[in-house]
């Protein structure tokens, strides 16, 4: 039987899953929401059976057509991917909800009543084919498809950038999209000079051919570059705010909690396990330092700004700075592996982020905009918003119980032994200032305003406010669910368990 | 081996001159023009890589793959671009008019 549970042919449900639900939307535009519904669960479920197989079986490796590389093209599974792929169906569920209720409640006004109807019959579409491309990205195993699955989430992000129609959301995401194609091409000519070298293109039998060979360096430096552009790291993240604060409301939550998270996971396995062995400490060093200065410089840009949803943006800049942070350090976390605190951090981020920019469109929904000046008395009228966007506020600063308080304490405890204490001064500086943006916002949200000038507005549908509610208290408790993330990371944590069996150097 | 080295460096050019002009120019059209070349360039190198003399073993079939996926990908993606570029040149054209209008909409005896 081809659909028993310990089948590997599950794999490719993800990816063709979503792809067909794509072109579904556009063939039935009234039933987009049920197909994407059910779409989103029947992800997660495939997301839990493939981590139920990872535990039974180990790592697998699917090879689609049963063609064996280095013609045809495997997909695999391990303990990373799989919490990655748990983590975008999470939220792509949370998310399809918000979106529902948000084009429900867009769609009720009178006036622009149609413009959010045309919005929504696209935005369907290219949600399913971005969720593919994701799901694509974090299963593949092999690096020109992986190109393939960066150019899909490319276009749809892009497409889904330019959604609102304002002037100022087209120019941003034309300029997304020139980023990201720039990205994507650069990334490509790494994977030429790679192959010019190695001769393959599969990840697992490339896995010990990485040798300190001046093509192979070059295409280390080329393929970071591409994917460092497309993740907004510091110098390179210009194109971040604009891009994400102009999109519909559900259309930043995809953009910050999971796309440039597919960028990242990219950068982090390559660093990791392609290349292990010719990373030296001082590029390590390197890729730290621009992490801190993305902490601080993204923290206080959000300190400055004037709009709930570009602080929001800003604060994405600053806490992706925390991924890169891991990398000098990761030469000297011991015990365990590398991969935790990161997935750590992108998980709390992910779910927490999303909380973020929900609570900010259900603001923004309610009084019409977002000005940080102007949002006093929220508290009164959106109770259940703020008390998300509070918990979320909360998980990013990093407090006990949420994940990134783990992932914070391995780096802290990780920069003290290893005496790079500059680090850890950069990790609480962080912090710091995401509690000032977090509470600056705070403090307006519970001022009672003096004037009785609230407008009678229609309340918000529980699909607004509820999805942003649970993922907020997703990321808070994240940490109470460590042990058993943990164990799932350890599985199958291929490259460095092969490549340094005595720990690492 | 010297036709591969040539191929190659034409392509290393190409990509070289198109970010150029990507980082220099600012109208839209010639933004999508220099990614084009880009592209270009790294196809050539792919292809210079599969390059084998005639008579001397079979020709390597994956970078000719990877180069029809990447044109393809290079098309669709030219035609999206194109797109967003026509809106945001229509949608600014149209806020200036507006704007040059509103004075003489005030003004007037209307209000």
């Amino acid at each position: 039987m081809i659909f028993l549970a310990d089948s590997p042919s599950w794999m490719i449900t993800p990816v063709i899953l979503p792809l067909i639900a794509g072109l579904l939307c556009f063939l039935f535009s009234r039933r987009t929401f049920v197909i994407a519904l059910i779409t989103a669960l029947i992800n997660l479920f495939v997301a839990c059976l493939l981590i139920y197989q990872l535990l039974v079986f180990g790592t697998i490796r699917y090879y689609i057509g049963g063609w064996r590389p280095p013609i045809g093209i495997s997909l695999r599974t391990d303990g990373p991917a799989l919490l990655m792929l748990l983590m975008t169906a999470v939220t792509g569920l949370a998310i399809t909800l918000y979106a529902r209720g948000y084009f429900s409640y867009r769609i009720a006004d009178p006036v622009r009543g149609s413009r959010h109807q045309h919005q929504q019959r696209y935005f369907w579409p290219l949600w399913m084919l971005l969720l593919a491309g994701l799901n694509g990205l974090f299963l593949s195993g092999d690096i020109f498809n992986l190109y393939v699955t960066l150019e899909l989430i490319g276009i749809s992000a892009a497409s889904l950038a330019a959604l609102s129609g304002k002037p100022a959301s087209q120019r941003a995401s034309f300029r997304y999209l020139l980023i990201s194609l720039l990205g994507s091409l650069t990334y490509l000519l790494g994977i030429v000079f790679f192959y010019r070298t190695c001769g393959v293109l599969d990840l697992g039998v490339l896995q010990n051919t990485a040798i300190n060979e001046p093509g192979i360096r070059a295409a280390l430096a080329l393929l970071t570059v591409g994917l460092l552009l497309k993740t907004a790291l510091v110098p390179l993240h210009f194109w971040l705010p604009p891009a994400h604060a102009n999109a519909l409301a559900p259309v930043s939550v995809i953009l910050s909690a999971l796309v440039v998270k597919g960028s990242f996971y990219l950068l982090f396995r390559f660093w990791f396990e392609l290349f292990a062995p010719i990373v030296t400490t001082s590029a390590l060093n390197f890729m730290g330092t621009l992490g801190a200065i993305a902490i601080l410089w993204g923290g206080i840009q959000a300190i400055r700004q004037q709009r709930l949803k570009l602080m929001v943006a800003y604060s994405t800049v600053s806490q992706l700075g925390y991924l890169f942070i891991a990398f000098p350090l990761s030469r000297t976390l011991t015990g365990v592996p590398v991969w935790s605190a990161v997935i750590f951090i992108a998980l709390t981020h992910a779910c927490a982020k999303s909380a973020m920019f929900m609570a900010a469109g259900n603001v923004y929904l309610h009084l019409g905009h977002d000005r940080i000046r102007n949002l006093d008395g929220v508290r009164a009228s959106l109770p259940i918003t703020v008390f998300a966007y509070g918990i979320a506020g909360v998980s990013l600063m990093g407090l006990p119980p949420s994940g990134a308080f783990i992932a914070k304490w391995m780096l802290l405890t990780s920069s003290i032994d290893s005496s790079q204490w500059w680090w850890a001064l950069v990790i609480m500086a962080g912090s710091l200032l995401a509690m000032v943006y977090v509470f600056r916002v705070m403090s307006h949200f519970f001022v009672i305003p003096k004037r009785e000038s609230l407008k009678e507005t229609t309340p918000l549908s529980p699909l607004l406010e509820w999805p942003a509610l649970i993922l907020a208290l997703i990321a808070l408790f994240l940490s109470l669910l460590a042990p058993w993330l943990l164990h799932i990371l350890s599985q199958g944590s291929t490259g460095l368990a092969q490549l340094f069996p005595g720990g690492l150097p | 081996m010297i036709t591969t080295l040539l191929y190659s460096l034409t392509g290393l050019i190409l990509f070289g001159m198109g970010l150029f002009t990507l980082i220099i120019h600012s109208h839209p059209l010639r933004k999508i023009l220099a990614i084009n070349v880009m592209a270009s360039g790294v196809f050539l190198i792919l292809i210079a890589t599969a390059y084998t003399p005639l008579g001397q073993g079979e020709i390597d079939p994956v970078p000719h793959a990877m180069v029809l996926t990447g044109i393809v990908v290079s098309v669709s993606v030219t035609a999206l671009a194109l797109i967003l570029a026509c809106r945001v040149q229509e949608t600014s054209n149209r806020t200036l008019r507006k704007k040059t209008k509103q004075p003489k909409n005030t003004k007037g005896p209307k209000s």
